[in-house]
């Protein structure tokens, strides 16, 4: 337990929704930490195992009390499906990192070699004016990189939301297939007129 | 369903089609689901709905409101008497942001309620488009759910959803948004098919028997047990349910303003009205019962006073539909979820048949002193200026508690909900959760269209009044029959009483002055009389009550009059004030 843990009683929560794939359920999920004055640290959010259904990753810094009052706020949503939350201690977790730096500088000077090693980073692209490494790995991990690479003339730097894995969860993987053994998922209607220009009258 | 059988019926008998616009396919869906009226307002971007609605005069009852905002209002008075979902139709921009403050207290107090805003063409969408505005983003903090429709296929199955989701669960208001386009589309229509799941929302949570089985041990062992309940009772139809338990265990029940009529105002263990302005005992006795039992509320920080100071000693049930309520704001030692109407017969199955006749002893002499140092001199003032209570009190003795009282926001509204006396459910129709001043007037227009048989009185400030007094207009042209009673006591008279009591009586902005509230209904063609004088009043309400049509009666009362017994804010609801 951190020092900021014992006196706020706030820690770092990871949030995992299970959600229909609907426009406009980002915002519904985001206003309700908005609407608290909570800042999210980090979101992810993509399709989950199941077609239609998406997997949200929130991590905040909060108190468990609050976190759940949340969770209870979300799974209300109409189209939320399932909300988990965890502590650090709870789950697996990963965040993907890209470097882009000169090629000549880190080729001459850094020992790349015992850098990709180091730091489990491997090489995505090489070209002559730039290469490109990719990390992952907690927070403080990738950050570590970032101060390695800097020396040599980092170019770019950009790091993924955090996606985490549920030590303890009962395969929700089943759950969901049930759900949609019940009731598959509606395509989503094409927005057909987007596109058209029609020749309209408007008031 | 079995596929094979499924394409088998089709094949024989293939689904009769007819090709319809989405506005027509939006009216049939509205009269399926049993809609007879519509409180709206026409606009460009709604315009082909109220075209296909012409045709539709004899079905569905179109009242034209003076404002969207008078329009969420009368759909959430019609509602709540009705217990049916209101319906309103606003059109785009302007339209459609006035519906906000009524969204917002209709989300709040769980009112069932569809509205449906008209939208700029698919292909504006984004581009500041005359009367274009983001309406699905303004109204999604103030919405249960809400829906943009670009394509008219959509119309009938987001429709029945919408209806599905806003009168089930805990009840709320739903917006569908349909570009005009989409409304102006024709379609091959399949009929209307109503919705009874939708597979990521679950209205009911299933019902934990271990926890029915734990309250009712702690009930069965109480010594001194307190039910507290809210709309819940009467959003479930569960108020017989409710009576049925409230009558075999004895114990004693006070209700929150929402809650008040789910049992009759004079059933002997209705011990009174409980939060800020509520009565004596049902405070004081919330902080020395063993066992709390709450019952579709909430726990709104009007009814709680200072959370840290309040029911600690008392063991907590809580029995919600809502699992997001169930230790929101006080922790439940027993949380029980689920729909009233269910869970209050399998907990009064388990429960002992009892009385506390020393428990509610010490009720009624709570209500002694309440009645002997603030009610006597409230209802009988006997001398001086009108007070507020005795023409509450007044009206009971004439409608007997067979009215439906609507009230607006403010003193008028405690003292209302303290004195009005109600034999039945769905009578009280205030805003409670977002305290909407303006809200009166138009509620009370739906509220008579949702219970037209019955009387409805609306008895409004002078300041809510002149919020939304533009729906005379309203009851002018539909010839509604609502009673209006102002009280008038020339100020914003709770921001004055705290100004009063908590700001050394530093009256900052709240002197306000009226109309010739009389003339004013004239103009409107409403009849109507201003009193001010004691002798005058059995008279000026029964000429309101007996007059055919609607009346407005203004009532000159005490102008620095309190609404006492208090809770000040940041107080424990033991620590009431009495004067």
């Amino acid at each position: 337990m951190s020092q900021d843990t014992e006196l706020t009683g706030k820690q770092e929560f990871t949030i995992t929704a299970y959600t229909e794939n609907q426009i406009g359920i980002l915002n519904r999920i985001a206003i309700i930490f908005s609407r608290r004055k909570i800042n999210i640290e980090s979101l992810n959010t993509s399709p989950s195992e199941i077609e239609h259904i998406h997997r949200f990753n929130i991590v905040i810094h909060e108190t468990e009390e609050v976190v759940r009052k949340l969770c209870r706020q979300i799974e209300k949503q109409i189209e939320v499906l399932k909300v988990y939350y965890n502590t650090n201690e709870d789950i697996i977790w990963q965040e993907l990192a890209l470097y882009k730096v000169p090629t000549d500088i880190v080729a001459e000077r850094a020992p790349v070699e015992r850098l990709l090693r180091e730091y489990g980073a491997r090489a995505v692209v090489i070209r002559k004016d730039y290469t490109v490494f990719e990390a992952t790995g907690h927070r403080e991990e990738t950050d570590k990189l970032i101060e390695v690479l800097q020396p040599y003339g980092l170019i770019e730097f950009v790091r993924s939301a955090r996606v985490a894995i549920i030590k303890d969860s009962e395969g929700f993987n089943a759950k969901l297939r049930e759900f949609e053994r019940k009731d598959p998922g509606h395509d989503v209607i094409e927005n057909e007129y987007l596109d058209k220009e029609k020749n309209v009258f408007s008031m | 369903m079995d596929t094979a059988q499924e394409e088998t019926t089709t094949l024989t008998e293939p689904k009769k089609t007819i090709n319809v616009s989405g506005s027509v396919a939006l009216l049939e869906g509205l009269i399926a689901e049993g809609t007879d009226t519509i409180f709206g307002y026409p606009g460009g971007a709604i315009m082909p709905i109220y075209d296909a609605l012409y045709d539709y005069k004899d079905k569905l009852k179109h009242i034209l409101v003076r404002h969207e905002q008078g329009g969420t209002h009368a759909g959430q008075g019609y509602a709540r008497t009705s217990g049916k979902v209101g319906v309103v139709f606003a059109t785009s921009g302007p339209g459609a942001t006035n519906l906000v403050t009524g969204l917002a207290d209709a989300q709040i107090d769980s009112t069932p309620m569809v509205c449906i805003t008209g939208q700029v063409y698919a292909h504006l969408l984004g581009t500041d488009a005359f009367q274009e505005t983001d309406v699905i983003n303004i109204t999604t903090p103030v919405t249960k759910w809400n829906y943009q429709i670009t394509d008219a296929t959509e119309i009938p199955s987001v429709l029945a959803k919408a209806f599905y989701i806003a009168r089930s669960g805990r009840p709320g208001p739903v917006l569908i948004d349909i570009t005009k386009n989409a409304q102006l589309q024709m379609f091959d229509y399949e009929g209307y098919t109503p919705c009874d799941h939708v597979r990521s929302y679950r209205p009911k949570p299933l019902i934990r028997k271990e926890y029915i089985q734990k309250a009712a041990e702690l009930i069965n062992s109480a010594k001194k047990p307190f039910i507290l309940f809210g709309q819940g009772v009467s959003l479930g139809y569960a108020e017989q349910e409710f009576k049925a338990f409230v009558e075999k265990t004895g114990i004693p029940a006070a209700w929150t303003i929402l809650g008040a009529g789910a049992i009759a105002t004079d059933h002997p263990l209705n011990v009174g009205m409980l939060g800020m302005h509520g009565n004596y005992g049902p405070n004081v006795q919330t902080n020395a019962c063993d066992v709390l039992i709450a019952i579709g509320m909430r726990f709104d920080d009007r009814v709680t006073g200072r959370l840290d100071k309040y029911a600690k000693q008392a063991k907590v049930i809580h029995l919600d539909i809502d699992p997001a309520e169930i230790d929101k704001n006080v922790k439940a030692d027993v949380p029980v979820w689920g729909d009233c109407k269910e869970t209050l017969p399998l907990l009064t199955a388990l429960v002992e048949e009892k009385t506390h006749p020393e428990w509610l002893a010490e009720f009624r002499a709570f209500d002694k002193t309440e009645q002997e140092v603030v009610i006597q001199n409230e209802l009988h003032p006997g001398t001086g200026e009108l007070t507020m209570g005795e023409v509450i009190n007044q009206l009971n003795e004439l409608t007997k508690g067979e009215a439906v009282v609507v009230t607006d926001v403010g003193q008028h509204q405690m003292v209302t909900c303290r004195y009005a006396k109600f034999n039945h459910t769905r009578s009280n129709i205030t805003s409670g959760g977002l305290g909407t001043m303006g809200f009166g007037l138009p509620a009370a227009i739906g509220a008579k269209f949702g219970a037209p048989d019955r009387t409805v009185v609306a008895v409004i400030g002078d300041g809510g009044f002149q919020m939304t007094l533009q729906e005379l207009g309203t009851i002018m042209q539909s010839g509604v029959d609502v009673k209006i009673m102002i009280l008038n006591n020339r100020f914003l008279g709770m921001v004055r009483q705290w100004q009063q009591l908590f700001h050394d009586k530093r009256y900052s902005f709240v002197d306000i002055t009226s109309p010739d509230f009389v003339k004013l209904a004239d103009s409107y063609y409403i009849a109507g009389r201003k009193i001010s004088e004691r002798d005058e009043l059995v008279g000026a309400l029964t000429d309101m009550l007996n007059h055919k049509g609607s009346y407005l009666l203004e009532v000159m009362v005490a102008q620095e009059h309190n609404v006492f017994p208090m809770v000040p804010q940041g107080s424990s609801v033991s620590e009431i004030r009495l004067k």
